[in-house]
């Protein structure tokens, strides 16, 4: 299952121009490809079946994990279909369309967090009122509460979710002289994101030649921000994002990252990126559930045994999607049965064993089993708990409905000038200011 | 059918006339415009009306297509840009008269696009002209297997943006791209080609450039070959070398077909789009962390599609369709000019 906005973008470095006009065209062909996979069904010998599509970007292991062929043997009369967007850049302002046309989405739509809040302001009307069918308690409180407008209205199930963890290079901690038992480190910098960068100026000191302690330091932002509970919202809706503690101490952080030589200076989901997984150039990444997948496909045979799992300094999400079904499906019924099943907490567990997408649902917790080779890959930390840990406590964070562009403005501008451009934090702050003045239309 | 002669010149509505009714009658309607004598008025005024009518017909459906495709986006987005409209929610429209042209013209982002386009257009379309001149130029002398370079200088143009700007991405990027490796060699040190601020411009325009030059070559070889050889001939009995022909003779000739690419280029540079887009890699509309190498085309893209703020985007996409339209007439006036100077 996908989860961050940059996850799914990793992909998406394929085509972006293929896929923007393939957006466009698939916007007007949507209808006919409803009808056509109709007549499949039918054609199929179904007589009578039901088509039900699902619009989804990125990787959501559904399929991976076998769920709708199990769902169609369950229900003969049912048919699914999943149509893939693989940017979320891409899949979001199509969707978004769709819905206020009220036309050509599909039965269900899933939605990402970072658009959860607009999606709930915004579009509540278009959605079906999920919270009468399923069993709410199931899920997170806090994942429910993303999704649920101000009066009471569920407009999404809860899929996975982003707990955090910090993946660090055994190998590479041990060269630099520094502590590699994942509690003892997990320890050393419990509570704060700093003690984190002041392990990184340690690590430094020994780096392996070649090597610096992170990745980048808008990954260490995206961390610390995702254990905070305010971010660039107020409960109210007003912007206070130059205001906001959560967002001045997490920014905080990077800085010290920024400015002091301990970064590799990649861009996440950047091709360069995953070379530098595949060559071993940074020894700590901040491990969001669904890095893990990533890791072990991207470092590659080279990196088994090599890598490690610890604590993160805080309990912190980065992440997470939903699924809701439009008002303007034709077979809201069935997409209900459907979205409820695909979110319980036993589908949630297989798909977590297919591609360690972390399940929002705790009941699942005790039941999931990562694949033998994963837990080889890491050294055979218990990932399972860690998370687990991570997720139950994570706090109940503010959205907003512009919060995705704001991110994208204070780390791809305001900290990547920093970065790599070498301007000063107050340069770089100002530059994000002036950003998200544009982004607000100010 | 009397013959068919007489179906090719009268068109559907006729079909329904009598067979072997007076076709040379008919034929002279179409010469004089006047009714027939002697033939039914109903029959007559349907022909004329034929005759007037059919050529728009013929040609309808391009300005149907046009119309729904283009003039109504064209317009409906003139509407657009004079409200607040957010993608999530299009049907609550707000008139605010040209606020939003009012804030492209005051936003640092809209004139650094529009100076980027400019600069990038500049260093990617001149050197590409010169090379692909140059380059039609050797394509023109008897070569071994000429159409096998003819065929490889395609290629380029053969592939898509998103393969190319991919390949190029790796090769500019920092740490561990090959065109740093190569600069170690003569001791530069590695250039941050996507930061820099005119890095990230000179990166993109190499991107065009590889992709254009071969396509504008062969436009050109194929003026060259149109150019008579006695020309040269009698250029080299005067005893011109071949760059003195080339200068002399092929470049005058050359020159309606330098126009034609002049202009096309011009629009093409206006409205690039796809390499600085996945150039960028992640949040690519914003064309580098300083907007170094953010186009209109990206700002147009980033306003619509990454803020939602619609009503915006349509002010630029209003804003760069008058920019191609003075660009067009400066086109225009120089071609003029030239002609007249010919």
């Amino acid at each position: 299952m996908r989860t961050s906005t940059r996850r799914s973008r990793r992909l998406g470095a394929l085509a972006a121009v293929a896929a923007l006009t393939t957006g466009l065209l698939a916007g007007c062909a949507n209808d006919s490809d409803d009808g056509s996979s109709n007549s499949d069904g039918g054609g199929k010998g179904g007589g009578g079946k039901t088509t039900l599509t699902i619009g989804t970007f990125g990787v959501f292991g559904y399929k991976q994990a076998g769920l709708y062929d199990e769902y169609m043997k369950l229900h003969p009369d049912i048919t699914i279909k999943e149509n893939v967007t693989t940017r979320t850049d891409v899949y979001w302002p199509k969707t978004l369309t769709r819905l206020q046309a009220g036309s050509g989405t599909d039965d269900i739509q899933a939605i990402e967090v970072g658009n959860i809040t607009e999606a709930v302001q915004t579009q509540a009307d278009k959605f079906v009122d999920l919270g009468k069918d399923v069993d709410k308690s199931q899920w997170l409180d806090w994942k429910n509460a993303q999704a649920t407008t101000k009066d009471g209205k569920l407009i999404g199930l809860g899929t996975d979710i982003g707990p955090m963890a910090i993946c660090y290079r055994k190998d590479l901690f041990q060269k630099a002289g520094l502590e590699t038992d994942r509690t003892k480190l997990a320890e050393q910098w419990k509570g704060d994101w700093s003690k984190y960068v002041d392990l990184g100026k340690d690590y430094m000191k020994k780096a392996p030649s070649g090597t610096k302690f992170v990745d980048s330091a808008s990954s260490v932002y995206n961390a610390a921000l995702g254990g905070e509970s305010e971010r660039y919202y107020d409960k109210d809706g007003n912007v206070i994002w130059d205001k906001s503690s959560g967002v001045k101490k997490s920014w905080n952080t990077a800085m010290e990252v920024a400015t002091s030589n301990m970064s590799a200076k990649l861009k996440q989901f950047d091709p360069t990126w995953d070379q530098g997984y595949a060559k071993g150039t940074f020894a700590t990444v901040a491990c969001p559930a669904w890095m893990i997948g990533y890791i072990e496909q991207k470092s590659g045979a080279s990196g088994k045994g090599k890598w490690d799992v610890a604590a993160a300094p805080t309990a912190s999400n980065w992440g997470g999607s939903f699924i809701g079904v439009p008002t303007a499906g034709k077979h809201q019924k069935e997409a209900v049965a459907l979205a409820k099943w695909l979110t319980a907490p036993e589908q949630q567990a297989k798909v977590f064993g297919k591609q360690a997408s972390f399940p929002s649902t705790p009941s699942a917790y005790a039941s999931l089993k990562p694949q033998a080779d994963t837990t080889a890959y890491f050294s055979d930390a218990p990932i399972t708990q860690i998370f687990s840990d991570s997720a139950k406590t994570i706090p109940t964070q503010i959205f907003g409905a512009k919060d995705q562009p704001i991110g994208t403005a204070i780390t791809d501008v305001g900290i990547l000038q920093v970065e790599q451009k070498g301007k000063t934090p107050d340069q770089g702050w100002n530059a994000a200011k002036s950003e998200i003045k544009d982004v607000l239309g100010q | 059918m009397t013959s068919s002669k007489q179906a090719l010149a009268q068109t559907a509505p006729s079909a329904d006339a009598a067979p072997g009714d007076q076709p040379g009658a008919a034929r002279r309607a179409h010469g004089r415009g006047t009714p027939p004598p002697g033939t039914s008025s109903w029959r007559s005024r349907l022909y004329r009306w034929d005759m007037k009518a059919s050529p728009y017909a013929f040609i309808a459906p391009f300005f149907i297509v046009f119309g729904a495709f283009g003039l109504v986006p064209l317009l409906y987005t003139a509407w657009y840009s004079l409200h607040n409209v957010q993608l999530s929610g299009l049907d609550h429209q707000t008139w605010v008269g040209l606020d939003n042209y009012q804030n492209l013209l005051s936003s640092e982002f809209f004139w650094n696009a529009l100076e980027n386009t400019f600069t990038i257009g500049v260093i990617s379309t001149v050197p590409q002209l010169v090379m692909a001149i140059g380059i039609a130029h050797l394509l023109n002398y008897r070569l071994r297997g000429s159409t096998v370079w003819r065929v490889v200088m395609l290629t380029p143009y053969a592939t898509s943006v998103a393969a190319a700007t991919l390949v190029f991405t790796l090769l500019y990027s920092w740490d561990g791209g090959m065109i740093n490796w190569l600069l170690h060699f003569v001791g530069v040190d590695p250039i941050n080609w996507r930061e820099s601020d005119w890095g990230g411009q000179f990166a993109v325009s190499s991107i065009v450039i590889w992709r254009w030059t071969g396509y504008n070559a062969l436009i050109y070889l194929a003026a060259m070959q149109a150019i008579p050889t006695d020309l040269y001939e009698s250029a080299a009995l005067d005893g011109a070398g071949r760059w003195q022909q080339f200068r002399h003779v092929t470049v005058p000739m050359l020159r309606p077909t330098i126009l034609f690419t002049v202009v096309v280029s011009t629009i093409g540079a206006t409205q690039l789009f796809g390499e600085p887009l996945l150039f960028g890699g992640v949040s690519g509309s914003k064309g580098g962390s300083a907007h170094q190498y953010q186009t209109l085309g990206l700002y147009m893209y980033d306003q619509g599609w990454g803020i939602g703020n619609l009503g915006k985007a349509s002010a630029i996409a209003w804003t760069m369709f008058l920019i191609l339209l003075i660009v067009a007439a400066i086109n225009l006036l120089i071609t003029r000019r030239l002609r007249k100077s010919q």
